[in-house]
């Protein structure tokens, strides 16, 4: 506050261009990072961070996942971010098709589970966490309605469930897309569509983000939102009357993980943020926020989650979804898109 | 007129004195001016002319930076996404219209025509609208009206996600300008027409067809295509409400920030500038029409009591200032209740911003600075602009490019114009790049988007002044600035004031533009609102939209104060 006054009383003599010098100045490094995080996870990783860091400073640039997505390969001529953190595996990949990543083994590497990084060496990413589907389950309404809770993904094409579900729209959501390629690969791509095409008859909105169906279905406007587990977990901690189901058939999943965009000027930086980012105590504060992380032995579970995430999760093809994503959302959006909510 | 046509520099000899005295009177002063006026033109060329020069071609670019020609309109036509849309944009403007309209005319004939109590304040009231972001009544339908909404039974099981939760949020959103339309159309009412009505028996009805509606006509056509323009231009309601409803305004959104396909984007721009530059002749040609019917003879109207008619007009005026309440209440409620619909305990955990999307207090600190900053610069800028235009001697063309120029905003919707922004700064070719993503850059386009009506108060200002006080100043030899700052600016105080204030409460509320513009650094709490709402966080979106609401409101009840005192001061030369 007291700086914003400090501004507003040199405005008799300031000139444009002097205000915006005087909030470009500081003694920090301002490293610009990119990321799909949620905004409520932010604050811990950033003060950690820069604690351990005082030199420092993280701009974060926050969106949806296809939105962080589209403006990285928007801006591949001329780059705006210096890392990329907290966004899924499969659109890292695509990043790093368009050669915008550099390959950085960060310190402590040695530690990551191997199915949690990039398999090249050095790797052009390494993981941080897995985020996986589940349903958010409105007990309060389903009473008043008399609706059943769904276990599995096939009870969510129930005609009774009709108006009462959202989900993420897969082209701007990280865990929309997880949840579309998940079906794609368990059920094949035929079979996969149609279940799709069922399930559209009971969506009432598809949203932007993840956790909208989630704190939706929290506030009751819908019955049942299909989102992820830490959203869930969360919004039933903030006192929402929602159970977290699990869908038995298996969870999608996506690996939220960071890599360093190649055209950086502020290179140390960027590999400070990195080394940080695979080290134990970064770990530890994923594991508040998700089950699985990609150091082991740091388990940790979830309040409201119940069951045992990563043995629910299903066999997932990275360089499938990666390699498939345009193909899988052209498609998508093809066939529903009318229902979507802007900015799709 | 005549001193636009006549050359300055005639060689013709009969006319060498004249050229003489031109020379002479280019004192130091007159110098001054035109330089100033110079830059004025300079001004606007970069904030308002080039940006939208750069729109324009970026609509008629190829991926490569080529020119395409009508490349990206064929393409964008072919879509089955745009006739959806353009239907949808067309449906909700128009419905929008007619309503809003309808109850601005009935809500102003009531204030302006009857003598009904209370007027102050339902004057008052109406303009509570205006102080609030468009995504406020949004939210506040989605709390009243949504599957949890207290008042859902109202709409017969009709979903509020669609049509109808955009057309009331823009009719709230737009009432306040249709309203100060019509009340000016209605308050140039001749009264000799009505006593001759009157007096030829006609009946209150008959006058009111006969006379009342035609007199206003101007207005009223006026006022349609201002709410027109506004309501297919606007993306906040539709963005929130809208559902599955498309419209072009958020196509605009969509192709821009979700897809990050500026090209289309700037195409579908271009499609939304029609409505707004036809609505923009029009009004102008309505305007001068309406202004035309009260001539120097004319004896104002004065309303005369009429219990029923009296108690109608309250009614009426209640219900339409009752519904603005009840939609500004809901978002309060809603902004301070635990967790909707469940927990309803009042509590501050919405006003937690710090751990929502849409950068948290900082981006209301943000917000404060800029509508500030555009308050200061851009009263001073367009009032001395306008100062500029009226005062300067002769220097015609430039003059009449100026005038021309500050009026181009108003055409331009705040949409377009921040399209063009980025498509000018962000090329590195551009000296002025380096503004790219700092508050400068939403200082200069918000004051640009605004610039034209603070500019028509300055100069209707500037124009109650008598010119003889430039004319004794300088025949007093007084420097023509001690002359502005010590005659000028305190008599036109009201009016910058005025002006201050519309900036700073625009500002305030703004989205449309600055919604292209806004950096990690320069977060700002309208576009935090939205944000917020896209993450599902909507209770914490609706505590943001009144904070905004409250912020705008309390400048709006210091300015009553001040313009109180300082009319007490400065003013008291009006009073005989």
């Amino acid at each position: 506050m007291s700086s914003t006054r400090r501004r507003f009383a040199g405005l008799a003599v300031a000139t444009f261009a002097l205000a915006t010098a005087a909030s470009a100045a500081r003694a920090a490094t301002e490293l610009t990072v990119y990321t799909a995080l949620e905004a409520d996870q932010l604050k811990a990783y950033q003060q950690a961070f820069e604690k351990a860091n005082p030199d420092v400073k993280i701009r974060w640039v926050r969106d949806s996942t296809g939105i962080v997505t589209a403006k990285l390969l928007a801006e591949k001529a001329n780059p705006q971010a210096d890392v990329v953190m907290g966004l899924a595996a499969t659109s890292l990949m695509l990043l790093d098709e368009e050669g915008l990543l550099l390959p950085y083994a960060p310190k402590g590497l040695e530690k990551v589970k191997p199915t949690m990084r990039d398999p090249a060496d050095p790797p052009k990413w390494v993981g941080m966490d897995v985020w996986s589907s589940a349903f958010c389950f409105n007990t309060v309404e389903a009473g008043k309605r008399g609706l059943k809770a769904p276990t599995s993904w096939a009870d969510l094409v129930d005609p009774a469930y009709k108006g009462q579900i959202t989900m993420p729209n897969p082209a701007s959501s990280g865990t929309g897309f997880l949840m579309v390629s998940a079906w794609l690969q368990m059920m094949g791509e035929e079979k996969g569509w149609a279940y799709m095409d069922a399930l559209h008859q009971n969506i009432a909105a598809y949203t932007h983000s993840g956790s909208k169906p989630c704190r939706q279905a929290g506030a009751g406007e819908y019955v049942i939102g299909l989102s992820f587990e830490y959203r869930a977990n969360k919004t039933k901690k903030d006192g929402a009357p929602i159970e977290v189901i699990l869908p038995k058939e298996g969870l999608g999943w996506d690996m939220e993980a960071i890599g360093i965009v190649k055209t950086t000027k502020k290179l140390e930086a960027a590999k400070k943020l990195a080394d940080w980012a695979v080290s134990e105590e970064a770990n530890r504060l994923y594991a508040q926020n998700f089950a699985i992380v990609a150091l082991p032995g740091i388990a940790s579970k979830l309040e409201h989650v119940k069951g045992d995430v990563e043995a629910m999760l299903i066999k997932n093809d990275f360089a499938w979804a990666a390699a498939n994503r345009d193909r899988i959302l052209a498609e998508w959006s093809k066939r529903y898109d009318g229902k979507s909510e802007p900015r799709s | 007129m005549a001193a636009a046509s006549r050359p300055l520099a005639t060689p013709a000899p009969v006319a060498e004195p004249a050229v003489r005295r031109v020379r002479q009177a280019l004192s130091r002063d007159d110098l001054l001016m035109r330089a100033g006026l110079g830059l004025l033109a300079l001004w606007l060329a970069l904030t308002v002319v080039l940006p939208l020069r750069a729109l324009l071609e970026k609509a008629f670019e190829g991926p490569d930076g080529n020119f395409v020609g009508l490349a990206n309109f064929e393409t964008y036509l072919a879509s089955p996404a745009l006739s959806t849309s353009l239907t949808n944009s067309l449906l909700i403007a128009s419905l929008s219209t007619v309503i809003c309209v309808a109850l601005a005319f009935g809500y102003a004939w009531a204030l302006g025509r009857t003598c009904m109590p209370a007027k102050r304040l339902f004057e008052a009231i109406a303009a509570v609208p205006i102080l609030a972001p468009s995504l406020l009544p949004a939210i506040a339908l989605v709390y009243l009206f949504g599957n949890q909404g207290f008042a859902r039974w109202a709409l017969f099981g009709h979903s509020i996600y669609g049509p109808i939760g955009i057309v009331i949020g823009e009719v709230f959103w737009t009432f306040p300008h249709a309203l100060i339309i019509v009340t000016t159309a209605l308050s140039t009412a001749d009264a000799r027409l009505y006593e001759a009505a009157a007096s030829l028996k006609a009946s209150r009805a008959r006058i009111f067809w006969t006379v009342t509606l035609p007199g206003a006509r101007y207005g009223l056509v006026s006022a349609s295509f201002v709410v027109f323009t506004l309501v297919i231009t606007d993306f906040g309601v539709p963005k929130v409400i809208g559902g599955s409803f498309d419209v072009l305004a958020v196509d605009v959104y969509k192709q821009v920030v979700g897809q990050q396909n500026f090209r289309m984007g700037a195409v579908i721009g271009l499609v939304l500038l029609v409505p707004a530059l036809l609505s923009f002749a029009v009004d102008r040609f309505a305007r001068r029409r309406q202004s035309a019917l009260l001539t120097s003879r004319a004896v104002p109207l004065e309303p005369k009591p009429d219990p029923l008619v009296d108690r109608i007009a309250l009614l009426f005026c209640s219900l339409v200032a009752v519904a603005i309440l009840v939609i500004l209440g809901t978002a309060i409620f809603a902004s301070f209740a635990t967790f909707w619909p469940y927990d309803l305990r009042p509590s501050f955990k919405n006003y937690d911003f710090d751990n929502m999307d849409g950068g948290g207090w900082e981006s209301y600190r943000n917000s404060l600075e800029m509508a500030g900053l555009t308050a200061l610069f851009g009263t001073v800028i367009v009032f001395t602009g306008a100062w500029l235009v009226e005062k300067t001697r002769r220097f015609e063309a430039v003059r009449g490019i100026v005038q021309l120029t500050a009026l181009l905003p108003l055409a331009i919707p705040g949409l377009v114009m921040g399209l063009g922004y980025i498509f000018f700064f962000v090329e590195p070719d551009n000296p002025f790049h380096f503004l790219y993503g700092s508050m400068a850059i939403l200082v200069i386009c918000t004051i640009a988007h605004f610039y034209s009506v603070a500019h028509l108060t300055a100069v209707t200002a500037l124009k109650q002044l008598d010119p003889e006080f430039e004319s004794v100043s300088a025949s007093l030899k007084v420097p023509l600035w001690r002359t502005f700052l010590k005659v000028t600016v305190p008599v036109c105080l009201p009016a910058i004031l005025a002006i201050a204030l519309y900036f700073f409460v625009n500002a305030m509320t703004t989205v449309s533009a600055v919604v292209f513009l806004y950096s990690p650094r320069t977060q700002l709490a309208s576009i935090a609102v939205l944000n917020m709402d896209d993450a599902g966080d909507i209770a914490p979106a609706a505590a943001m939209a009144v904070l905004i609401f409250a912020t705008s409101a309390t400048v709006r009840l210091l300015y009553g104060l001040a313009t109180r005192r300082l009319l007490a001061r400065t003013q008291a030369w009006r009073r005989r």
